[in-house]
């Protein structure tokens, strides 16, 4: 059995750090079916066929929003860039840089653990600063 | 791996996250100079000094015609907290008890905080830190028992930051005695103190634990630096069949950029 969602040795990886690299396994393939019943559904004639398609690929819908909200619930800066960019109207682009900017910076003021870090995560706690 | 070996202790993943709950708990209120000073960091367990800008001329290089300087910089200093918590309590955390007795932790975590303010506050020589207090150039106020005049000492401690032009809004810290008695004081009329200070300073006021007196400093920022290496993390050390001893660590270091922007109020 392969483990390939691991660059590093896995007993040398904490627990979180494992169980996050997990997930972003699962929305990569949850991501991949969305796509691949995309293509299907592009090219099926059949009515009936296109249903359960359709109905498939809302599943898969569902699993990568799930896997993304996990994901995005233990790392506060990749939710906080997310905030800026996901349902928002207008440029994406320009929703991106700005949103990534701000995280950033804000996670700096405030102490943010060090990434792959185990701290407790306290930094600073002046108001305005978490 | 991190040097903190937390993979080494026979402890869930549950009981890991209770300790660590517990911790920041704890923690959290007694932290009062991180609610007052700026903060860097964290930098990691590597990061090991701080620098000042400065250089110190050396004399005599090793070749004539020359001229020689050494950088200065300030070495962080860590701090270990030890403490050791039943096998057999961590056991019941797994069963989902909600009593765990975690009490070695709690009183760590408070000498942890306390040691931060104290080094912050009022120095310590042996690391090389200068606490605000102690660099502070204006002359200390004394703050006394009587509660009623607080307000008087905290408006003249503001005043005497504005004279020299260091602007709100200010933070107090208080020490866990005065801090007490202004929480028990009302002033005539049924204000609480605690207010009325908070409105002299427009800023927070926190409790100190390590802090003699109360410490007036302005939050403008720019000021005071804690600089931190590794943030507070519990790290294993060793177990036996009842007993798993851990400790509460961090790496920091303390400098003053502005000695007047602080005034220390004497107990």
């Amino acid at each position: 059995m392969g483990f390939d969602q691991y660059h590093e040795p896995a007993s040398e990886l904490p627990d979180r750090t494992r169980t996050a690299a997990r997930l972003c396994a699962s929305l990569t393939e949850e991501a991949e079916a969305i796509g691949w019943y995309e293509q299907r559904l592009a090219v099926e004639s059949d009515r009936e066929a296109r249903a359960i398609m359709r109905d498939a690929q809302g599943e898969e819908f569902k699993h990568f929003c799930m896997a993304l909200e996990f994901l995005l619930r233990r790392d506060p800066l990749w939710r906080e860039i997310a905030e800026g960019i996901l349902f928002q109207e207008g440029d994406i682009v320009e929703h991106g840089e700005e949103a990534e900017e701000e995280a950033v910076e804000e996670a700096a003021t405030r102490g943010a653990p060090v990434a792959g870090s185990t701290s407790l995560g306290i930094g600073s706690l002046r108001d305005g600063a978490a | 791996m991190s040097h903190l070996l937390r993979e080494f202790a026979p402890i869930t993943e549950v009981a890991w996250g209770l300790i660590d709950e517990e911790a920041r708990e704890r923690l959290t209120p007694a932290l009062a100079a991180r609610k007052l000073v700026d903060f860097g960091g964290p930098h990691g367990w590597e990061y090991s000094a701080t620098n000042l800008g400065r250089a110190q001329g050396l004399p005599d290089p090793p070749a004539a015609g020359l001229t020689a300087a050494q950088r200065r910089v300030l070495p962080v200093v860590e701090l270990r907290a030890p403490f050791s918590l039943s096998r057999d309590e961590l056991r019941d955390a797994d069963r989902g008890a909600a009593d765990v007795d975690l009490d070695a932790l709690d009183d760590a975590a408070l000498c942890m905080a306390t040691a931060e303010n104290r080094a912050v506050f009022h120095g310590w020589e042996a690391a090389g830190i200068t606490g605000i207090a102690q660099a502070s150039t204006h002359e200390p106020i004394q703050l006394g028992d009587d509660c009623e005049r607080y307000p008087r000492h905290v408006a003249r401690a503001v005043e005497a930051l504005l004279s020299v032009g260091v602007a709100g809004p200010y933070g107090l810290a208080l020490g866990p005695e005065p801090y007490t008695r202004v929480l028990e004081t009302t002033e005539h009329g049924g204000y609480p103190l605690l207010e009325h200070l908070r409105k002299i300073v427009a800023g927070p006021l926190v409790w100190a634990p390590g802090v003699q007196g109360a410490v007036v400093v302005s939050l403008r920022g720019g000021d005071f630096l804690l600089e931190v290496g590794e943030d507070l993390s519990i790290g294993y050390d060793a177990h036996d069949d009842r007993t798993i001893q851990l400790y509460l660590v961090q790496s920091f270091t303390f400098r003053v950029a502005t000695s007047e922007a602080a005034l220390a109020l004497t107990p």
